[in-house]
Protein backbone atom coordinates (compact mmCIF):
# COMPACT_ATOMS: atom_id res chain seq x y z
CA UNK A 1 0.00 0.00 0.00
CA UNK A 2 1.54 3.15 -0.79
CA UNK A 3 0.66 5.50 2.01
CA UNK A 4 2.01 7.55 4.39
CA UNK A 5 1.55 6.25 7.73
CA UNK A 6 4.17 8.00 10.35
CA UNK A 7 2.62 6.84 12.65
CA UNK A 8 2.17 3.31 14.18
CA UNK A 9 -1.19 3.91 16.60
CA UNK A 10 -4.67 3.71 14.84
CA UNK A 11 -4.58 -0.02 13.74
CA UNK A 12 -8.70 -0.64 13.92
CA UNK A 13 -9.10 -4.23 13.32
CA UNK A 14 -13.16 -5.67 12.72
CA UNK A 15 -12.75 -9.28 12.59
CA UNK A 16 -16.22 -10.99 12.19
CA UNK A 17 -18.42 -8.75 13.20
CA UNK A 18 -22.02 -9.82 13.47
CA UNK A 19 -24.89 -7.45 14.63
CA UNK A 20 -28.48 -9.21 15.18
CA UNK A 21 -31.30 -6.70 16.81
CA UNK A 22 -33.68 -8.93 18.36
CA UNK A 23 -37.09 -7.12 19.26
CA UNK A 24 -39.84 -9.74 20.74
CA UNK A 25 -39.90 -12.38 18.24
CA UNK A 26 -38.24 -11.11 15.30
CA UNK A 27 -34.68 -10.99 14.56
CA UNK A 28 -33.11 -9.02 12.05
CA UNK A 29 -29.48 -9.33 10.89
CA UNK A 30 -27.84 -5.84 10.54
CA UNK A 31 -23.99 -6.69 10.44
CA UNK A 32 -22.97 -10.23 8.86
CA UNK A 33 -20.03 -11.73 9.53
CA UNK A 34 -17.99 -8.07 8.37
CA UNK A 35 -14.39 -7.76 8.61
CA UNK A 36 -11.80 -4.98 8.05
CA UNK A 37 -8.45 -4.23 8.90
CA UNK A 38 -7.63 -0.29 8.82
CA UNK A 39 -3.94 0.43 9.08
CA UNK A 40 -2.22 3.92 11.26
CA UNK A 41 -3.59 6.72 9.53
CA UNK A 42 -5.47 5.80 6.65
CA UNK A 43 -8.57 7.04 5.77
CA UNK A 44 -11.26 4.19 4.89
CA UNK A 45 -14.70 5.09 3.36
CA UNK A 46 -17.45 2.88 4.23
CA UNK A 47 -20.36 3.46 1.37
CA UNK A 48 -23.47 1.75 1.42
CA UNK A 49 -26.94 2.52 1.06
CA UNK A 50 -29.26 4.50 3.34
CA UNK A 51 -29.87 2.27 6.42
CA UNK A 52 -27.82 -0.57 5.77
CA UNK A 53 -26.06 -1.21 9.27
CA UNK A 54 -23.19 0.79 8.27
CA UNK A 55 -23.63 3.25 11.05
CA UNK A 56 -24.27 0.06 13.46
CA UNK A 57 -21.07 -1.42 12.83
CA UNK A 58 -19.29 2.81 13.87
CA UNK A 59 -21.60 2.30 16.74
CA UNK A 60 -19.93 -1.29 18.07
CA UNK A 61 -16.59 0.68 17.65
CA UNK A 62 -17.56 3.57 19.35
CA UNK A 63 -18.95 1.42 22.02
CA UNK A 64 -22.45 2.92 22.06
CA UNK A 65 -23.95 -0.76 21.56
CA UNK A 66 -22.34 -4.25 21.65
CA UNK A 67 -21.89 -6.86 18.58
CA UNK A 68 -23.48 -10.37 19.04
CA UNK A 69 -20.43 -11.87 17.75
CA UNK A 70 -17.16 -11.24 16.51
CA UNK A 71 -14.22 -9.04 18.02
CA UNK A 72 -12.94 -5.51 17.72
CA UNK A 73 -9.11 -4.34 18.14
CA UNK A 74 -7.43 -1.31 18.45
CA UNK A 75 -3.56 -1.69 18.22
CA UNK A 76 -4.01 -5.30 19.77
CA UNK A 77 -5.95 -4.18 22.61
CA UNK A 78 -9.64 -5.72 22.88
CA UNK A 79 -12.12 -3.25 22.34
CA UNK A 80 -15.39 -5.99 22.73
CA UNK A 81 -15.07 -9.81 21.68
CA UNK A 82 -15.73 -12.67 23.49
CA UNK A 83 -16.24 -12.03 27.36
CA UNK A 84 -16.44 -8.37 26.29
CA UNK A 85 -19.69 -8.24 24.94
CA UNK A 86 -19.91 -4.24 24.27
CA UNK A 87 -16.60 -1.46 23.87
CA UNK A 88 -16.38 1.35 26.60
CA UNK A 89 -16.67 4.71 24.92
CA UNK A 90 -13.60 6.62 25.08
CA UNK A 91 -11.71 9.36 24.43
CA UNK A 92 -9.17 7.36 21.91
CA UNK A 93 -12.70 7.14 19.66
CA UNK A 94 -14.14 10.15 19.37
CA UNK A 95 -17.54 10.05 17.14
CA UNK A 96 -18.41 12.55 14.82
CA UNK A 97 -22.03 13.11 14.36
CA UNK A 98 -24.43 13.13 11.23
CA UNK A 99 -26.36 15.91 12.62
CA UNK A 100 -23.79 17.75 14.87
CA UNK A 101 -23.87 17.35 18.80
CA UNK A 102 -21.66 20.61 19.55
CA UNK A 103 -23.03 21.74 23.44
CA UNK A 104 -25.64 24.57 22.61
CA UNK A 105 -25.09 26.06 26.23
CA UNK A 106 -21.24 26.16 25.83
CA UNK A 107 -19.15 28.53 23.54
CA UNK A 108 -16.74 26.75 20.63
CA UNK A 109 -13.90 27.03 23.43
CA UNK A 110 -15.60 25.55 26.09
CA UNK A 111 -16.80 22.78 23.49
CA UNK A 112 -13.30 22.12 22.35
CA UNK A 113 -11.63 21.71 25.68
CA UNK A 114 -14.67 19.60 27.17
CA UNK A 115 -13.08 16.52 26.87
CA UNK A 116 -9.54 16.70 28.30
CA UNK A 117 -10.93 18.54 31.35
CA UNK A 118 -13.31 16.05 31.94
CA UNK A 119 -10.73 13.00 31.47
CA UNK A 120 -8.69 15.58 33.57
CA UNK A 121 -5.60 15.38 31.49
CA UNK A 122 -4.69 19.23 31.16
CA UNK A 123 -5.12 21.75 33.41
CA UNK A 124 -7.73 24.54 32.29
CA UNK A 125 -5.08 26.97 30.63
CA UNK A 126 -2.87 23.77 28.74
CA UNK A 127 -6.44 22.99 27.48
CA UNK A 128 -7.22 26.37 26.47
CA UNK A 129 -3.75 26.74 25.09
CA UNK A 130 -4.11 23.75 22.37
CA UNK A 131 -7.39 24.31 21.70
CA UNK A 132 -6.32 27.75 20.15
CA UNK A 133 -3.84 26.16 18.23
CA UNK A 134 -6.07 23.45 16.59
CA UNK A 135 -8.60 25.99 16.24
CA UNK A 136 -6.32 28.81 14.79
CA UNK A 137 -5.12 25.52 12.42
CA UNK A 138 -8.77 25.09 11.85
CA UNK A 139 -9.07 28.75 10.41
CA UNK A 140 -11.64 29.49 12.85
CA UNK A 141 -9.25 31.70 15.74
CA UNK A 142 -11.74 34.45 16.51
CA UNK A 143 -14.36 32.01 16.94
CA UNK A 144 -13.53 30.92 20.02
CA UNK A 145 -16.60 33.15 22.46
CA UNK A 146 -19.30 32.17 20.07
CA UNK A 147 -22.03 29.84 20.98
CA UNK A 148 -22.66 27.08 18.13
CA UNK A 149 -26.29 28.62 17.09
CA UNK A 150 -24.25 31.53 16.25
CA UNK A 151 -21.52 30.03 13.55
CA UNK A 152 -22.96 28.68 10.13
CA UNK A 153 -23.20 25.05 9.33
CA UNK A 154 -19.65 24.73 7.96
CA UNK A 155 -18.02 25.95 10.88
CA UNK A 156 -19.70 23.87 13.27
CA UNK A 157 -18.65 20.91 11.44
CA UNK A 158 -14.55 22.12 11.66
CA UNK A 159 -15.32 23.32 15.19
CA UNK A 160 -16.81 19.72 16.07
CA UNK A 161 -13.83 17.95 14.31
CA UNK A 162 -11.41 20.22 16.18
CA UNK A 163 -13.08 18.94 19.42
CA UNK A 164 -12.24 15.55 18.44
CA UNK A 165 -9.18 16.06 17.61
CA UNK A 166 -8.77 17.68 20.89
CA UNK A 167 -8.51 14.13 22.75
CA UNK A 168 -5.63 12.97 20.50
CA UNK A 169 -7.84 10.02 18.99
CA UNK A 170 -6.22 6.92 17.98
CA UNK A 171 -9.45 6.35 15.19
CA UNK A 172 -12.07 9.64 14.36
CA UNK A 173 -15.57 8.10 13.80
CA UNK A 174 -17.45 9.92 11.11
CA UNK A 175 -21.07 9.13 10.70
CA UNK A 176 -21.76 11.19 7.71
CA UNK A 177 -20.67 14.17 9.02
CA UNK A 178 -21.24 16.72 6.08
CA UNK A 179 -24.25 14.90 4.83
CA UNK A 180 -26.54 17.93 6.19
CA UNK A 181 -24.39 21.09 4.71
CA UNK A 182 -24.51 22.15 0.75
CA UNK A 183 -22.30 21.06 -1.64
CA UNK A 184 -20.45 24.06 -1.94
CA UNK A 185 -19.76 23.64 1.65
CA UNK A 186 -19.14 20.40 1.67
CA UNK A 187 -16.32 20.59 -0.69
CA UNK A 188 -14.52 23.13 1.70
CA UNK A 189 -15.08 20.66 4.63
CA UNK A 190 -13.64 18.06 2.41
CA UNK A 191 -10.18 20.09 1.71
CA UNK A 192 -10.21 21.71 5.21
CA UNK A 193 -10.75 17.78 6.91
CA UNK A 194 -7.94 16.47 4.18
CA UNK A 195 -5.61 19.28 5.37
CA UNK A 196 -5.91 18.71 9.15
CA UNK A 197 -5.35 15.02 8.03
CA UNK A 198 -2.02 16.23 6.59
CA UNK A 199 -1.23 17.63 9.64
CA UNK A 200 -2.55 14.55 11.86
CA UNK A 201 -2.63 11.42 9.96
CA UNK A 202 -4.76 9.95 12.71
CA UNK A 203 -6.94 7.01 10.95
CA UNK A 204 -10.21 7.65 10.26
CA UNK A 205 -13.18 5.87 9.87
CA UNK A 206 -16.02 7.48 7.52
CA UNK A 207 -19.27 6.55 6.74
CA UNK A 208 -20.89 8.04 3.76
CA UNK A 209 -23.51 7.27 1.10
CA UNK A 210 -21.71 10.16 -0.96
CA UNK A 211 -19.78 8.12 -3.74
CA UNK A 212 -17.78 11.03 -5.07
CA UNK A 213 -16.93 12.29 -0.98
CA UNK A 214 -15.76 8.74 -0.61
CA UNK A 215 -13.58 8.77 -3.52
CA UNK A 216 -12.12 11.84 -2.98
CA UNK A 217 -11.40 11.70 0.95
CA UNK A 218 -10.53 8.09 0.67
CA UNK A 219 -7.73 5.82 0.75
CA UNK A 220 -9.67 3.19 0.42
CA UNK A 221 -13.71 2.92 -0.42
CA UNK A 222 -15.23 -0.32 0.90
CA UNK A 223 -18.81 -0.96 -0.49
CA UNK A 224 -21.26 -2.50 1.82
CA UNK A 225 -23.70 -4.32 0.52
CA UNK A 226 -27.50 -3.69 2.20
CA UNK A 227 -28.86 -5.40 4.72
CA UNK A 228 -27.12 -7.27 6.48
CA UNK A 229 -24.40 -5.17 5.80
CA UNK A 230 -21.45 -6.94 4.66
CA UNK A 231 -18.29 -5.83 2.19
CA UNK A 232 -19.09 -6.58 -0.97
CA UNK A 233 -16.11 -4.40 -2.74
CA UNK A 234 -12.74 -2.91 -1.80
CA UNK A 235 -11.39 -0.25 -3.34
CA UNK A 236 -7.88 1.44 -3.56
CA UNK A 237 -7.64 4.94 -4.55
CA UNK A 238 -4.20 5.29 -5.58
CA UNK A 239 -4.81 8.81 -5.65
CA UNK A 240 -1.43 10.98 -4.06
CA UNK A 241 -3.04 12.64 -0.82
CA UNK A 242 -3.09 15.44 -0.16
CA UNK A 243 -5.65 15.93 -2.82
CA UNK A 244 -7.43 19.49 -3.49
CA UNK A 245 -10.33 19.90 -5.86
CA UNK A 246 -8.39 20.28 -8.87
CA UNK A 247 -8.26 16.15 -8.90
CA UNK A 248 -12.59 16.06 -9.45
CA UNK A 249 -12.07 16.37 -13.13
CA UNK A 250 -8.90 13.75 -13.89
CA UNK A 251 -9.80 10.24 -15.55
CA UNK A 252 -8.47 8.42 -12.39
CA UNK A 253 -10.84 10.30 -10.37
CA UNK A 254 -13.81 9.52 -12.56
CA UNK A 255 -12.71 6.24 -13.22
CA UNK A 256 -13.35 5.34 -9.58
CA UNK A 257 -16.24 6.55 -9.10
CA UNK A 258 -18.07 5.35 -12.10
CA UNK A 259 -16.97 1.30 -10.87
CA UNK A 260 -17.66 2.34 -7.24
CA UNK A 261 -20.77 3.78 -9.01
CA UNK A 262 -21.92 0.32 -10.97
CA UNK A 263 -21.36 -1.89 -7.08
CA UNK A 264 -23.12 0.56 -5.17
CA UNK A 265 -26.19 0.72 -7.74
CA UNK A 266 -26.02 -3.21 -7.64
CA UNK A 267 -26.57 -3.35 -3.79
CA UNK A 268 -29.32 -0.51 -4.30
CA UNK A 269 -31.06 -2.26 -6.30
CA UNK A 270 -30.93 -5.92 -4.57
CA UNK A 271 -31.87 -3.61 -1.12
CA UNK A 272 -34.99 -2.59 -3.06
CA UNK A 273 -35.66 -5.81 -3.93
CA UNK A 274 -35.35 -7.30 -0.56
CA UNK A 275 -37.55 -4.56 0.70
CA UNK A 276 -40.21 -4.95 -1.88
CA UNK A 277 -40.23 -8.89 -1.30
CA UNK A 278 -40.69 -7.76 2.74
CA UNK A 279 -43.53 -5.54 1.14
CA UNK A 280 -45.59 -8.93 0.03
CA UNK A 281 -45.70 -11.35 2.36
CA UNK B 1 -22.98 65.61 14.05
CA UNK B 2 -26.10 65.55 12.34
CA UNK B 3 -28.19 69.04 12.65
CA UNK B 4 -30.50 66.84 14.57
CA UNK B 5 -28.50 66.10 17.70
CA UNK B 6 -28.64 69.42 19.64
CA UNK B 7 -32.29 70.19 18.82
CA UNK B 8 -35.31 69.04 21.01
CA UNK B 9 -37.41 66.19 18.95
CA UNK B 10 -40.69 67.47 20.27
CA UNK B 11 -43.07 65.03 21.48
CA UNK B 12 -44.27 64.03 17.78
CA UNK B 13 -40.92 62.89 17.46
CA UNK B 14 -40.42 61.17 20.51
CA UNK B 15 -43.43 59.34 20.15
CA UNK B 16 -41.84 58.39 16.38
CA UNK B 17 -38.95 56.99 17.50
CA UNK B 18 -40.59 55.03 20.10
CA UNK B 19 -40.81 51.30 18.59
CA UNK B 20 -43.75 50.05 16.87
CA UNK B 21 -44.62 47.69 18.99
CA UNK B 22 -44.53 49.81 22.21
CA UNK B 23 -46.57 52.78 20.07
CA UNK B 24 -49.15 49.65 19.46
CA UNK B 25 -48.74 48.95 23.25
CA UNK B 26 -49.75 52.26 24.23
CA UNK B 27 -52.66 52.60 21.75
CA UNK B 28 -54.74 49.83 23.47
CA UNK B 29 -53.92 50.60 27.12
CA UNK B 30 -55.49 54.32 25.50
CA UNK B 31 -58.33 53.15 23.72
CA UNK B 32 -59.62 50.63 26.68
CA UNK B 33 -59.23 53.37 29.34
CA UNK B 34 -61.26 55.94 27.29
CA UNK B 35 -63.75 53.22 26.08
CA UNK B 36 -63.87 52.15 29.72
CA UNK B 37 -64.04 55.80 31.12
CA UNK B 38 -67.35 56.24 28.57
CA UNK B 39 -68.97 53.14 29.64
CA UNK B 40 -68.56 54.01 33.25
CA UNK B 41 -70.25 56.95 32.89
CA UNK B 42 -73.17 56.37 31.30
CA UNK B 43 -75.31 53.34 31.96
CA UNK B 44 -76.52 52.98 28.19
CA UNK B 45 -74.41 52.30 25.05
CA UNK B 46 -75.24 53.15 21.28
CA UNK B 47 -78.63 53.70 22.91
CA UNK B 48 -78.95 50.17 24.35
CA UNK B 49 -79.39 49.78 28.32
CA UNK B 50 -76.56 47.84 29.43
CA UNK B 51 -77.16 45.57 32.58
CA UNK B 52 -74.51 45.96 35.51
CA UNK B 53 -72.58 48.75 34.08
CA UNK B 54 -74.19 51.28 36.16
CA UNK B 55 -72.24 49.95 38.91
CA UNK B 56 -68.97 49.82 37.14
CA UNK B 57 -66.38 52.65 38.56
CA UNK B 58 -64.75 54.69 35.95
CA UNK B 59 -60.85 54.65 35.71
CA UNK B 60 -60.50 57.95 36.89
CA UNK B 61 -61.85 57.19 40.01
CA UNK B 62 -60.25 53.76 40.53
CA UNK B 63 -56.84 55.82 39.60
CA UNK B 64 -57.74 58.26 42.55
CA UNK B 65 -58.39 55.74 44.94
CA UNK B 66 -55.26 54.01 43.77
CA UNK B 67 -53.18 57.49 44.65
CA UNK B 68 -54.55 57.41 47.48
CA UNK B 69 -54.15 54.27 48.50
CA UNK B 70 -50.39 54.93 47.59
CA UNK B 71 -49.78 56.13 51.11
CA UNK B 72 -51.60 53.52 53.08
CA UNK B 73 -49.51 51.11 54.90
CA UNK B 74 -51.92 48.25 54.96
CA UNK B 75 -52.10 48.48 51.00
CA UNK B 76 -48.82 48.01 50.91
CA UNK B 77 -48.55 45.48 53.49
CA UNK B 78 -51.14 43.77 51.58
CA UNK B 79 -48.65 43.44 48.85
CA UNK B 80 -45.57 42.59 50.97
CA UNK B 81 -47.80 39.35 52.73
CA UNK B 82 -48.74 38.16 48.93
CA UNK B 83 -45.43 38.76 47.61
CA UNK B 84 -43.65 36.50 50.42
CA UNK B 85 -46.25 33.90 49.93
CA UNK B 86 -45.64 33.75 46.32
CA UNK B 87 -41.93 33.66 46.77
CA UNK B 88 -42.01 31.08 50.01
CA UNK B 89 -44.69 28.85 47.88
CA UNK B 90 -42.52 29.08 44.95
CA UNK B 91 -38.85 28.36 45.64
CA UNK B 92 -39.95 25.83 47.22
CA UNK B 93 -41.81 24.18 44.57
CA UNK B 94 -38.80 24.34 42.55
CA UNK B 95 -36.09 23.41 45.19
CA UNK B 96 -38.45 20.19 45.07
CA UNK B 97 -39.44 19.83 41.62
CA UNK B 98 -36.52 20.45 39.82
CA UNK B 99 -34.61 17.78 41.61
CA UNK B 100 -37.53 15.06 41.22
CA UNK B 101 -38.57 16.36 37.68
CA UNK B 102 -34.43 15.39 36.75
CA UNK B 103 -34.99 12.34 38.58
CA UNK B 104 -37.70 11.27 36.59
CA UNK B 105 -35.54 12.06 33.52
CA UNK B 106 -32.98 9.68 34.72
CA UNK B 107 -33.90 6.96 36.41
CA UNK B 108 -36.34 4.85 35.02
CA UNK B 109 -37.03 3.32 38.14
CA UNK B 110 -37.91 6.16 39.75
CA UNK B 111 -40.10 7.16 37.13
CA UNK B 112 -42.35 4.07 37.25
CA UNK B 113 -42.37 3.93 40.43
CA UNK B 114 -43.56 7.28 41.56
CA UNK B 115 -44.69 9.06 37.98
CA UNK B 116 -48.03 7.31 38.28
CA UNK B 117 -48.72 8.68 41.36
CA UNK B 118 -47.72 12.27 40.42
CA UNK B 119 -49.89 11.95 37.41
CA UNK B 120 -52.60 11.10 39.50
CA UNK B 121 -52.02 14.41 41.85
CA UNK B 122 -51.63 16.58 39.12
CA UNK B 123 -54.95 17.06 37.41
CA UNK B 124 -56.77 18.10 41.32
CA UNK B 125 -56.38 21.73 41.47
CA UNK B 126 -54.73 23.74 43.77
CA UNK B 127 -57.66 25.53 45.47
CA UNK B 128 -59.19 22.02 45.86
CA UNK B 129 -56.58 21.70 48.39
CA UNK B 130 -57.29 24.39 50.31
CA UNK B 131 -59.50 22.23 52.66
CA UNK B 132 -57.21 19.68 53.26
CA UNK B 133 -54.64 22.41 53.63
CA UNK B 134 -56.02 24.75 56.10
CA UNK B 135 -56.94 21.43 58.17
CA UNK B 136 -52.96 19.43 57.84
CA UNK B 137 -51.16 22.57 58.59
CA UNK B 138 -51.06 23.99 62.38
CA UNK B 139 -50.96 27.69 60.79
CA UNK B 140 -52.81 29.25 58.25
CA UNK B 141 -49.74 30.86 56.67
CA UNK B 142 -48.39 27.45 55.98
CA UNK B 143 -51.49 26.27 54.64
CA UNK B 144 -51.58 28.91 52.17
CA UNK B 145 -47.99 28.55 51.14
CA UNK B 146 -48.54 25.18 50.52
CA UNK B 147 -51.53 25.33 47.99
CA UNK B 148 -49.24 28.01 46.06
CA UNK B 149 -46.10 25.72 45.53
CA UNK B 150 -48.80 22.85 44.60
CA UNK B 151 -49.88 25.67 42.34
CA UNK B 152 -46.37 25.38 40.64
CA UNK B 153 -44.58 22.19 41.38
CA UNK B 154 -46.50 20.27 38.76
CA UNK B 155 -45.66 22.62 36.18
CA UNK B 156 -42.04 22.75 37.27
CA UNK B 157 -41.48 19.39 37.74
CA UNK B 158 -42.84 18.06 34.58
CA UNK B 159 -41.01 20.86 32.45
CA UNK B 160 -38.01 19.86 33.87
CA UNK B 161 -38.73 16.14 33.31
CA UNK B 162 -39.77 17.13 29.80
CA UNK B 163 -36.79 19.06 29.32
CA UNK B 164 -34.47 16.24 30.53
CA UNK B 165 -36.06 13.45 28.54
CA UNK B 166 -35.48 15.74 25.63
CA UNK B 167 -31.39 16.10 25.80
CA UNK B 168 -30.22 15.05 22.36
CA UNK B 169 -29.10 11.59 22.52
CA UNK B 170 -25.70 12.03 19.81
CA UNK B 171 -25.09 14.90 22.44
CA UNK B 172 -25.04 12.33 25.54
CA UNK B 173 -23.04 9.95 23.13
CA UNK B 174 -20.61 12.69 22.07
CA UNK B 175 -19.94 13.30 25.75
CA UNK B 176 -19.13 9.60 26.87
CA UNK B 177 -16.59 9.33 23.33
CA UNK B 178 -14.86 12.37 25.11
CA UNK B 179 -14.34 10.26 28.32
CA UNK B 180 -17.14 12.42 30.46
CA UNK B 181 -17.80 10.72 33.79
CA UNK B 182 -21.64 9.93 34.73
CA UNK B 183 -21.60 13.07 37.09
CA UNK B 184 -19.36 14.75 34.49
CA UNK B 185 -22.35 14.26 31.68
CA UNK B 186 -24.99 15.14 34.67
CA UNK B 187 -23.34 18.28 35.37
CA UNK B 188 -22.46 19.95 32.04
CA UNK B 189 -24.87 18.18 29.58
CA UNK B 190 -28.20 17.09 31.22
CA UNK B 191 -28.04 19.74 33.72
CA UNK B 192 -27.81 22.95 31.39
CA UNK B 193 -29.44 20.73 28.63
CA UNK B 194 -32.69 20.73 30.95
CA UNK B 195 -32.12 24.75 31.58
CA UNK B 196 -34.06 26.12 29.31
CA UNK B 197 -36.80 23.82 30.13
CA UNK B 198 -37.10 24.39 33.78
CA UNK B 199 -36.92 28.42 33.10
CA UNK B 200 -39.71 27.95 30.83
CA UNK B 201 -41.62 25.85 33.57
CA UNK B 202 -40.80 28.45 36.09
CA UNK B 203 -42.45 31.10 34.00
CA UNK B 204 -45.82 29.29 33.94
CA UNK B 205 -45.79 28.39 37.49
CA UNK B 206 -44.94 31.71 38.60
CA UNK B 207 -48.17 32.58 36.73
CA UNK B 208 -49.79 30.00 38.20
CA UNK B 209 -48.62 31.17 41.31
CA UNK B 210 -50.37 34.62 41.74
CA UNK B 211 -54.16 33.01 40.14
CA UNK B 212 -53.81 30.73 43.57
CA UNK B 213 -52.46 33.30 46.03
CA UNK B 214 -55.74 35.37 46.02
CA UNK B 215 -57.81 32.31 45.81
CA UNK B 216 -55.77 30.75 48.90
CA UNK B 217 -56.13 34.20 50.95
CA UNK B 218 -59.61 34.66 50.07
CA UNK B 219 -61.10 31.05 51.36
CA UNK B 220 -58.15 31.24 54.11
CA UNK B 221 -58.58 34.78 55.40
CA UNK B 222 -62.24 35.24 54.67
CA UNK B 223 -63.85 33.57 57.64
CA UNK B 224 -62.64 36.61 60.17
CA UNK B 225 -59.03 34.22 59.78
CA UNK B 226 -57.19 38.06 59.25
CA UNK B 227 -54.27 36.32 57.03
CA UNK B 228 -54.01 39.39 55.16
CA UNK B 229 -52.53 39.83 51.55
CA UNK B 230 -53.96 41.36 48.08
CA UNK B 231 -56.78 38.71 48.12
CA UNK B 232 -58.03 39.64 51.30
CA UNK B 233 -57.65 43.29 50.24
CA UNK B 234 -59.85 42.81 47.68
CA UNK B 235 -62.41 40.71 49.76
CA UNK B 236 -62.37 43.70 52.80
CA UNK B 237 -63.11 46.46 49.85
CA UNK B 238 -65.81 43.71 48.62
CA UNK B 239 -67.55 43.63 52.04
CA UNK B 240 -67.42 47.34 52.60
CA UNK B 241 -68.52 48.26 49.16
CA UNK B 242 -65.98 49.67 47.75
CA UNK B 243 -65.70 48.99 43.93
CA UNK B 244 -63.05 50.95 43.26
CA UNK B 245 -60.42 49.40 45.56
CA UNK B 246 -61.56 45.69 44.53
CA UNK B 247 -60.59 47.04 41.00
CA UNK B 248 -56.99 48.86 42.28
CA UNK B 249 -56.65 44.99 44.07
CA UNK B 250 -57.09 43.47 40.62
CA UNK B 251 -55.13 45.67 38.79
CA UNK B 252 -52.26 45.34 41.75
CA UNK B 253 -52.51 41.85 41.09
CA UNK B 254 -52.11 41.80 37.30
CA UNK B 255 -49.22 44.14 38.07
CA UNK B 256 -47.59 41.60 40.60
CA UNK B 257 -47.83 38.70 38.29
CA UNK B 258 -46.60 41.19 35.30
CA UNK B 259 -43.52 42.21 37.55
CA UNK B 260 -42.47 38.81 38.74
CA UNK B 261 -42.58 36.87 35.31
CA UNK B 262 -40.50 39.73 33.60
CA UNK B 263 -37.79 39.34 36.29
CA UNK B 264 -37.86 35.66 35.93
CA UNK B 265 -37.71 35.73 32.44
CA UNK B 266 -34.84 38.45 32.96
CA UNK B 267 -33.07 36.23 35.38
CA UNK B 268 -33.75 32.86 33.05
CA UNK B 269 -32.28 35.23 30.11
CA UNK B 270 -28.85 35.48 32.47
CA UNK B 271 -28.84 31.73 33.36
CA UNK B 272 -29.06 30.50 29.37
CA UNK B 273 -26.98 32.97 27.78
CA UNK B 274 -27.02 30.55 24.60
CA UNK B 275 -30.24 31.14 23.40
CA UNK B 276 -30.53 32.97 20.51
CA UNK B 277 -33.73 35.30 22.01
CA UNK B 278 -31.07 36.72 24.05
Amino acid sequence: MKRAAPTSIGHLKIEDAVKVYRSRNVETLAVDHCSLDIQPGEICMIVGPSGCGKTTLLNAVAGFHGLTSGRITLDGELLCGPGKPMAEPGPDRVVVFQNGALFPWMTVLDNVTFGPLSQKTMTTSEAREKARELLADAGLAGMEHRYPEQLSSGVRRRVEIARAMMNDPAVLLLDEPYRALDSLTRAMMHEALLEMHARRPVTILFITHDLEEAVFLGHRIVVMSARPCRPTLQMEIDIPHPRDYSITTSDAYRGYVESALDAVHLEAQKSFAANEAEARP
Amino acid sequence: MTPHANTHPGAIGRWRTLPSAGRRAAVSLIVMLLAWELIAHSPRLFGFEVPYLGVLPAPSAVIGEWVMLLGDAHYWGSWYLSFTRVFAGFISALLLGVPLGLWFAISPTMRNLFFPVFEMLRPVPPIAWVPAAIIFWPTQELSIISVIFLGAFYTITLNTYNGGRRVDLAIIQSARSMGASRSNIFRRIVLPGTLPSIVAGAAIGMGITWEVVVAAELISGGNGGGGGGLGLFMWDAYLAGNHEQILVGMLSIGLAGYFSSGLLRRFGGLLTPWLSRN
